[in-house]
């Protein structure tokens, strides 16, 4: 399943056009009010420009400074607009290519008269009859009316040996997402899917039904109590400046109030939201609420299934183990031959194990005669019939039954060597010819590349891991031993999967999983980030609060870091827009009262050219610092799976310090510039 | 000078080094454990619970103990403005003082209640024996007590797992009282009368002078009113003048004790809420913390003071034992500088030198104090001051290090954030809107000079007197720059307001956040956790306390003290 990041510039020419048209449209007052910081500024924009206007015709007051104080507000307003237009732009166009791109299972209905129809999965109605061929995933839950198969239910139970399935008794139900591996049959439809799941996905990702967040309500709290506070410094002003036998101009109040209240966070806050759902769906997540994504930085533990997870989905060969009087090579050649024909992935492991490891390599069998023997259901072997021999590999009670069939003995010494392997955590396969056992081959499941690593970058960041797998304890605790996870739940049925989640979050742990089958969806919709994938069953995915398009489990940590990220964003971008008040403070501050108070001159340690300037570059420079955030707000901030006292550290010297000095900088740029071009 | 520096740092390190002790004490006083002194006080604790009939195993929600802990305030409110409103009549009053006018007994005794004690009035002649020892004293410990008795719920509120009870308000109160302040109040006041306070029920002396002339020297039951008055972060004296007279502050061992009383329950406290909440290292960093911003104020005060007025410099006036003007001999420039400091950074409010004459940046320190009110802070709502900062610190940095904020272990989210926003919105809020109505009937009466006579100083410094009574009453501190006329309607209704709602609302504002916090599950602490016991967090929390400072309240001391400090010059 490949990864399609779907990246899109930050600058892209058709977003940023419309985005600009939708910075005007957005200065409509009844979408500014939902955010109070710029609503604010938008009421100072209209009442700085009545007071130019003003100005300007009763020929008062100094409508050069007003005018483009007003200038520079209204572009404050519509930067902010501006940066909302830009996620949501590129919101829509991830949507966009989703829709396009997006390719559901398909199944094959049997309509009246056995005529068979190939419809989208999601179409499937209750009652409807389908015909499932080996290869072919299961559309969805229902009961066998026909057919027995094999079925590998690994993507929902972690046991990574395939079952039976059978039409009566009680191995009927087959779970959607899981794959029929041999033989077919054919099923009823139980469930009536919610087709329009998928598409509500969608529209959460285009913005358009985008609810606040709790962090992003209670950052609101805040930078309104903070633009209240700021609102009560700045009114005040003028009673004391009365007193101090002075007046302020009402747009220099605008302008310190504007400086000082907490634009740069406000301008940004709903872009870093929608942005980061908006990763999420660069990876191929739908999450179901940006709730579900802030949870995600929040997770304790991580449920990971063993296979497909943690495990290369399948077993593969690793060794081969001969008895007594037979050579390691004749039992490679044997197990080879076997699996010539075996299409699945443990199969191809013998022949490349074969051939890496004894040098023998794939035999042009067609000038002999051969004859393959697929694994079936009922035999539960596979083979070949070559030149007069007749070779079989199976599990070891089938392999057993078939050599005392020939006449043969199955001796001691490979019940040894098949009990080894199985204490090992590994899986035997047992090779024999006749009544001749050969061996025993090793199939082992192997950990994925880089697992080992990212666990140990998961801990760093206090985050614990737990594999979850059907299988026996001895297997599971040498397969986690290899992985380095920090616990498994062995032979895991979905009540004690569900068990464990309502222990950890009972020890207020906040538990994310991932899940595919209807037998997860109590556990999806139990645990604090709930990932169904793609090709699980519908009740899995309304279970979950979000669906990976691309069936990968691994991506829940990926998940995680998204989470993070998105809350790091908002937080340093808050940091740095108080931080920043504080050179608005010195620039402006000394420019009001100097006329009362000449001695305050000593204050203005930037030594700006004149008080126009100094207030006219604090606005300016607040104005664009947002449209200089922006594309920090789309991306997110440079995430590093660190501890918290690292992150915290290296965030509060950036955005904290760096917030503190760097607009003394760019203020002093900015008022030098207006005095070369003798604007103030 | 030398010497004088010793002096501070001695004081400040000998307070320091007790207040671990008494933290460990209060500790084990309010969850219950046996003391040394138990044999003596727990009798006094029992009987006041049967008396008043408390179930002392009766818990209470956040909202009964926010609901005891008004009903309790109003009741004594209402009981010590009868007692100074009908005090003529009532017994000891040998120098027959006249009953309280209405506006100023709303406002002293809104003050009292309050743990302010702005003082509108003179005690030597305001106030009779009776209305100094049942109204002003007895308000003296019980607030105290309220304060610390709040503070505790609230950390109960935070050391709770899923819990809606933050026990029981009265108990606490009488625990407070019984075993703390009172024992503290007991070795303080003796060591006040061995130096030379008045403990005396006889009116006041008539003397004759050297010149011969008649002198009335006001006396009464001074020494366990001045002791109460510093442990428990009151700061109302018993005369006037409150500790620059030589009857409340005798000597430089009273002005050390003393010195030593107004700093030693609110240190203590935050050791006692690590005990509580079984984080030492979090105490230690939030001491520290304090500290940091403490030391540097302290440091450059006396640097100010000690230095001289350049001013009066200039005038031919010797400047090298400090600016004198306003101190006392028997203290100096130095030790009121620590004086003033401590005072206002802990909301206490008494004085041992006068406030107004503090030269300018000195001054800026002082109303600093008061602006922060968390630096250590007045007796348990100090603490609680911080742990809004705490909040807000801990809602930046959490988001920082990529994870819904927590404290403790629990999420603070909108309803956290609601609640330390109103706290944090107050204080600020009282002052500036408080002054600018000042400032507006001051300049917008017509003939300033005879209409409203409250300035004796115009310009940037009667700004500062405006500012400082406003700042000191929403920080329930109670000192005075002096210089302003504050006895007339307008402060006394203003103030007194403003201390009662600068009081309530950041005291049941942050219990109710508790109550919050309380019912929440308690996380465990990971890697990936922000440790709120660490240097890092420590660091942030000094910057919010900066910064948010510097913002709220740059622009009134840049008109006020700096722009007075830059014409000095």
């Amino acid at each position: 399943m490949a990864e399609r990041a779907r990246t899109i510039s930050i600058w892209d020419p058709g977003i940023v056009g419309q985005a600009m048209l939708g910075s005007f449209r957005k200065l409509d007052p009844r979408i500014q009010v939902k955010n109070p910081v710029m609503f604010i500024v938008e009421v100072g924009s209209l009442l700085t420009t009545i007071i130019f206007i003003h100005d300007l015709a009763a020929g008062t007051g100094r409508p050069l400074f007003t005018g483009q104080v007003a200038v520079w507000l209204w572009f404050t307003v519509l930067f902010a607009n501006f940066a909302e237009a830009m996620a949501e732009g590129r919101g829509k166009a991830q949507a966009d290519t989703l829709r396009k791109t997006r390719t559901e299972a398909v199944a094959h209905r049997l309509t009246a008269g056995d005529r068979m129809d190939t419809v989208p999965a999601a179409s499937l109605r209750k009652n409807d009859v389908v015909m499932v061929r080996a290869g072919e995933f299961i559309p969805a839950d229902g009961e066998i009316i026909e057919g027995v198969a094999s079925v590998d239910e690994s993507a929902i139970t972690g046991e990574s040996a395939p079952v039976i399935r059978e039409s009566g008794g009680d191995r009927s139900a087959v779970t959607g997402g899981t794959r029929v591996i041999s033989d077919w049959i054919k099923m009823r439809v139980t469930s009536d899917p919610g087709h329009t799941f998928l598409d509500r996905m969608i529209a959460l990702v285009e913005g358009a039904e985008r609810q606040k967040t709790p962090n992003e309500i209670a950052l609101n709290i805040l930078l309104a109590v903070l633009t209240l506070i700021f609102l009560l410094v700045v009114v005040t002003l003028q009673p004391f400046a009365y007193y101090a036998g002075t007046e302020i101009p009402i747009p220099v109040l605008i302008a310190l109030l504007v400086c000082l209240i907490p634009t740069t966070i406000g301008a940004l806050i709903s872009a870093i939201g929608i942005a980061g759902m908006d990763r999420l769906v660069q990876h191929n997540v739908l999450a179901m609420s940006g709730r579900a994504v802030e949870a995600a930085g929040d997770v304790n533990t991580l449920l990971l299934d063993k296979t497909g997870t943690i495990t290369l989905g399948n077993r593969q060969a690793t060794e081969f183990v001969p008895v007594a009087g037979v050579t390691e090579g004749e039992l490679a050649d044997a197990a080879q031959l076997a699996s010539l024909a075996d299409e699945t992935p443990e199969g191809r492991s013998i022949v490349v194990l074969a051939k890496e490891k004894y040098l023998i390599r794939g035999r042009e069998l067609a000038d002999k005669e051969a004859a393959f023997v697929p694994f079936s259901a009922q035999t539960r072997m596979s083979g070949i019939n070559l030149d007069g021999r007749e070779i079989r590999k199976g599990a070891a009670e089938s392999i057993g039954a078939y050599v005392r069939a020939n006449g043969g003995v199955v001796s001691p010494e490979l019940q040894t060597i098949v009990d080894r392997i199985a204490r090992a955590g590994g899986t035997p396969l047992v090779v024999a010819e006749r009544m001749r056992p050969l061996g025993v081959v090793h199939l082992k499941d192997i950990v994925k590349g880089g697992m080992r690593q990212r666990f140990v970058a998961l801990r760093a960041m206090g985050i614990e891991t737990i594999m979850i797998t059907g299988d026996n304890p001895l297997t599971a605790a040498s397969i986690a031993k290899e992985a380095g996870v920090d616990d498994f739940l062995a032979q895991a049925t979905p009540e004690d999967k569900m068990a464990l989640i309502r222990r950890e979050q009972s020890e207020g742990k906040l538990v994310a999983m991932t899940g595919d089958g209807t037998n997860d969806a109590p556990a999806l919709a139990q645990a604090d980030v709930g990932v169904a994938m793609n090709t699980g069953t519908t009740a899995a995915k309304e279970a979950g609060n979000m669906v990976d398009l691309d069936s990968n489990p691994t991506k829940l940590i990926e998940i995680v870091e998204i989470g993070k990220q998105l809350l790091m964003t908002r937080g340093a971008l808050t940091t740095f827009s108080i931080s920043n008040d504080v050179a608005k403070y010195f620039a402006i501050i000394p420019a009001m009262f100097i006329l009362a108070f000449p001695q305050l001159e000593a204050l203005n340690v930037m030594r700006l050219a004149t008080p126009e300037s100094a207030i006219l570059s604090a606005v300016i420079f607040n104005a664009l610092i947002i449209v200089a955030l922006i594309p920090l707000a789309l991306r997110g901030i440079a995430y590093k799976p660190l501890g918290a006292a690292a992150i915290l550290r290296r965030n509060l010297l950036i955005y904290g310090v760096g917030g503190v000095l760097l607009p003394f900088v760019g203020i002093k740029a900015i008022d030098v510039f207006l005095a070369a071009v003798g604007l103030a | 000078m030398g010497t004088e520096y010793v002096a501070v740092c001695f004081t400040i390190l000998f307070t320091i080094a007790t207040s671990l002790w008494l933290g460990r004490y209060m500790f084990k006083v309010f969850t219950g454990q046996r003391t040394l002194l138990d044999p003596v006080l727990f009798p006094i604790e029992r009987l006041v619970l049967r008396v008043t009939g408390v179930n002392p195993n009766e818990q209470q929600d956040w909202k009964q103990y926010s609901v005891s802990l008004l009903v309790s305030n109003i009741a004594m409110w209402l009981a010590t403005f009868a007692i100074v409103s009908i005090q003529k009549v009532l017994p000891l009053n040998p120098d027959g003082i006249a009953n309280m006018e209405p506006t100023l007994s709303f406002n002293t005794i809104s003050s009292f209640t309050t743990n302010t004690d702005l003082q509108h009035y003179s005690g030597e002649t305001g106030l009779s024996y009776f209305s100094q020892m049942f109204a002003i004293t007895f308000l003296q410990f019980v607030t105290a007590a309220t304060g610390v008795a709040a503070c505790i719920a609230i950390i109960r509120g935070l050391a709770g797992n899923r819990l809606t009870q933050l026990g029981n308000f009265y108990v606490d109160l009488t625990r407070a009282t019984a075993r703390v302040f009172l024992p503290l109040a007991l070795l303080v006041g003796v060591i006040l009368i061995w130096q030379g306070t008045p403990m005396t029920f006889e009116g006041a002396v008539k003397a004759t002078t050297l010149e011969g002339r008649a002198q009335t020297i006001a006396r009464g039951v001074v020494a366990p009113q001045v002791a109460i008055k510093q442990l428990g972060t009151n700061g109302g004296g018993y005369f006037g003048a409150n500790s620059t007279h030589p009857y409340e502050n005798p000597t430089p061992i009273s002005n050390f004790a003393e010195t030593w009383s107004i700093a030693i329950i609110p240190m203590a406290m935050v050791w006692t809420v690590g005990y509580m909440l079984g984080r030492r290292r979090l105490a230690v960093v939030i001491f520290v913390t304090m500290l940091a911003v403490y030391l540097p104020m302290v440091t450059f005060a006396v640097a100010q003071e000690a230095g001289g007025n350049p001013a009066i410099a200039a005038m031919g006036v010797d400047q090298s034992t400090g600016s004198m003007e306003g101190k006392e001999v028997r203290v100096g420039a130095g030790l009121s500088a620590l004086w003033g400091v401590t005072t206002t950074v802990t909301s206490n409010g008494s004085v041992n030198a006068t406030h107004d004459s503090f030269t300018p940046l000195g001054g800026l320190m002082l109303l600093t104090g008061m602006w922060l009110n968390n630096i250590f802070g007045g007796v348990g709502v100090g603490v609680i001051n911080m742990l809004i900062y705490v909040i807000v610190a801990v809602f930046v940095t959490g988001m920082m290090i990529g994870r819904t904020p927590e404290f403790l272990g629990k999420k603070v989210e909108a309803k956290e954030m609601k609640l330390a926003s109103l706290a944090l919105l107050w204080h600020p809020l009282a002052i500036l809107v408080g002054t600018a109505i000042a400032c507006s009937v001051w300049a917008t009466t017509a003939d300033p000079g005879t209409a409203l006579a409250w300035l004796e100083n115009p310009g940037a410094h009667g700004f500062s007197e405006m500012l400082y009574q406003f700042t000191s009453s929403a920080a329930n501190n109670g000192s005075g720059f002096e210089g302003l006329s504050t006895n007339t309607p307008f402060w006394n209704m203003s103030t007194g307001l403003v201390m009662l709602l600068s009081r309530y609302i950041p005291i049941i504002a942050p219990l109710a956040l508790a109550g919050a916090l309380a019912a929440k599950p308690a996380s465990p602490e990971t890697a990936g956790s922000l440790r709120a016991d660490s240097a890092t967090f420590g660091f942030t929390l000094w910057a919010v306390i900066i910064i948010l400072g510097l913002l709220m309240f740059m622009p009134v001391a840049v008109l006020g003290p700096i722009a007075e400090h830059l014409t000095l010059r």
